[in-house]
């Protein structure tokens, strides 16, 4: 796993929050933070401003899952967008087709992607790491050719509408800020459970597994299960974001699954700061906002994104948070060097 | 029967095109250990810069042609090895292969954006008819691209095996630190592959717009496909792109006659798949040493 730019590892808190500080943790709190603030941040803002926050929250968990399988367990998926899909399609289908409720489906849309996760994962990981990469992109564009083709199951290229939105203790969650304060509570569960993982033993153990896997086998670590429990994980958060986005637009159809997707979500990863806690949510945002204040420049905003993304790798290949990271690390070190307290 | 060899002369028309494309790929692969994800789009691109040049600068042609094979190679095989590889390589495979994917959204978009989102017809270099071969009707137009493709392939290999810069190549992609103690000019041999996978995309682009009409999406499929070719074949050699870019192309006619046209992709990709299962290193590869 040399060939991934390594993040830092987060050993008591990571970079930024770590330094800025001291010993609270800097992600816990940015997180509980950012969840009151977001909580509160639709108000005035309209319905399609409010959808578009949400929208951001939905893709950080697609992207928090695949920065786990990325930038922690160093494994290249370039299926995460058709997780995504899968975890739309089961919440849009049996929740229409057979009225089971949201919560269910979104149990199991987990389970699912988990469950294909390990799948996928097992025979490619038996041969040579890169070849998940080809074998992940041979999957997505398979569920993407079964979404548009299986009319009986998928509705074809006409999709599925008229997808529910869930109830929490009998209030229903109908209007868009209201569902939008669902989706910060599901968002902020969720990263709270990835941010325990990563400092859990098996956190631990994936750590160890990126930074030296030889060792990490030495350690008595079984490689293979640990990156194949990270994969499959991170396919599960894919399953997830799919089980919101399917209510957020209420209608759903194979596009926004296909293959391009995928390279968009590991775009975010790296565009974030690949290995970072807080990383997804600045990817999703560049992914998701840009094209609302790109909006002068017409159709020509996926250009700039790419210019953009293309231009912030080679400045900084790991991520806004890696820039920010050495940024304040070098300000620190000139900082303690001139007040002459610590050596 | 005599419809069979058609699908199948089609097939190895349009495979020898997905062969140059994964030839290129497997090349700038071993010197550079570079995933270019961009590959398909450097298939797409030419054919839409010629096609600009006769709109736009009111170019004949062929001095269309030759103006944007010149352009696309200084810009798309040294300016990407220069401004995009070089700064990139030292912090590892996954940003770089993560920058060819934003390389290939720029060139898809700028294609849509600043050329056409309509498909258009790219005038073929042969003539158009068939000949009439024991019974069976053979496209003009494949024959000829199946020959030139051979050809360009040929002199290739000829050029690796039997001149003194190819074996500099080729010493280069196997081991570019001995390499370098030989007295090997490296930096030059790898701008040499990157300048080489350039024109082998003009070439692939020009054989094969005419039959697919030049679109700004059309890197897709034949990304995907090089990349099929290039695993089936094997990552390692020239012999083995050529040998997986054939088998795809025929697979890929095959499945479209007598399969499903709308599963026509998936027949290669579970080809893809069953390759990486049974024999990784590929149908001509060899198996590489597991460097710790």
């Amino acid at each position: 796993m040399s060939e991934t730019a390594a993040p830092p590892v987060p050993a008591k808190a990571s970079g930024l929050g770590g330094g800025l500080l001291g010993r609270l943790d800097g992600v816990l709190l940015t997180l509980l933070a950012g969840a009151a603030v977001l909580w509160f941040l639709p108000v005035g803002m309209g319905r399609y401003g409010t959808y578009v926050l949400t929208l951001w929250l939905v893709t950080a968990i697609a992207v928090m899952g695949l920065n786990l399988t990325l930038g922690i367990a160093g494994l290249k998926s370039l299926a995460q967008g058709a997780f995504m899909g899968i975890g739309a399609y089961i919440t849009a289908i049996l929740g229409t087709k057979l009225g089971i409720d949201w919560y269910t489906c979104f149990a199991l849309s987990g389970l699912a992607c988990f469950a294909l996760g390990l799948l996928l994962g097992f025979p490619a990981l038996r041969v040579k790491a890169h070849y998940l990469a080809f074998v992940t992109l041979a999957f997505s564009t398979l569920v993407w050719l079964v979404l548009r083709n299986e009319q009986w199951l998928t509705g074809g290229t006409f999709g599925i509408s008229n997808i529910a939105r869930p109830t929490l203790f009998g209030l229903r969650t109908d209007g868009a800020l209201a569902f939008h304060r669902f989706v910060v509570v599901v968002t902020l569960i969720l990263a709270l459970a990835l941010w325990w993982l990563v400092r859990s033993p098996w956190g631990r153990a994936f750590l160890a597994l990126r930074e030296n896997p030889i060792r990490a086998a030495s350690l008595g670590i079984d490689i293979r299960a640990y990156t194949l429990l990270a994969f499959a994980i991170g396919s599960a958060y894919g399953g997830f974001a799919g089980a919101l986005y399917a209510p957020l637009v209420e209608f759903i159809d194979p596009t926004p699954f296909a293959l391009s997707a995928s390279f968009m979500l590991l775009l975010m990863v790296v565009a974030g700061g690949s290995g970072y806690q807080l990383g997804p949510f600045l990817g999703a945002l560049l992914a998701v906002a840009l094209p609302e204040w790109l909006r002068f420049t017409g159709g020509l905003y996926l250009i700039v994104f790419g210019i953009v993304v293309l231009l912030l790798l080679i400045v900084c290949p790991t991520g806004i948070l890696g820039l920010l990271d050495r940024g304040w690390a070098s300000l620190k070190a000139r900082f303690v060097t001139a007040d002459g307290s610590r050596p | 029967m005599a419809e069979l060899v058609a699908y199948i002369v089609a097939g190895l028309a349009t495979g020898a095109i997905y062969a140059l494309a994964a030839i290129g790929f497997t090349l700038v692969w071993q010197t550079s250990q570079t995933i270019n994800f961009a590959q398909g789009e450097y298939v797409m691109l030419p054919a839409i810069l010629i096609l600009a040049g006769v709109a736009f600068l009111g170019l004949p042609i062929w001095a269309a042609a030759v103006l944007g094979a010149a352009l696309f190679v200084v810009v798309f095989g040294l300016g990407f090895k220069l401004a995009v590889v070089d700064p990139m390589i030292r912090h590892g495979v996954l940003p770089l292969a993560i920058a060819t994917m934003a390389l290939a959204i720029i060139m898809k978009e700028s294609a849509k954006d600043f050329f056409s989102s309509e498909a258009q017809t790219f005038p073929s270099p042969f003539p158009a008819g068939a000949v009439d071969v024991l019974g069976v009707s053979l496209s003009l137009q494949h024959i000829a691209i199946i020959a030139v493709a051979f050809v360009a392939i040929g002199a290739l290999q000829w050029f690796v095996t039997a001149t003194r810069t190819g074996r500099q190549m080729q010493a280069t992609a196997q081991n570019p630190g001995v390499a370098l103690i030989l007295g090997i000019p490296v930096a030059r041999m790898v701008m040499l592959t990157f300048a080489i996978n350039a024109g082998l995309a003009v070439l692939a682009s020009v054989l094969i717009s005419p039959i697919y009409l030049a679109k700004f999406s059309n890197g897709d499929v034949i990304g995907l496909f090089a990349f099929i070719a290039a695993i089936v074949g094997g990552f390692n050699q020239v012999r083995g792109a050529l040998a997986g870019g054939l088998i795809v192309g025929v697979v890929d006619s095959l499945a479209a006659a007598y399969i499903s046209s709308s599963y026509r992709l998936a027949v290669p990709l579970v080809l893809l798949v069953v390759i990486i299962l049974v024999k990784p290193e590929g149908l001509f590869g060899r198996r590489e040493e597991r460097r710790v």
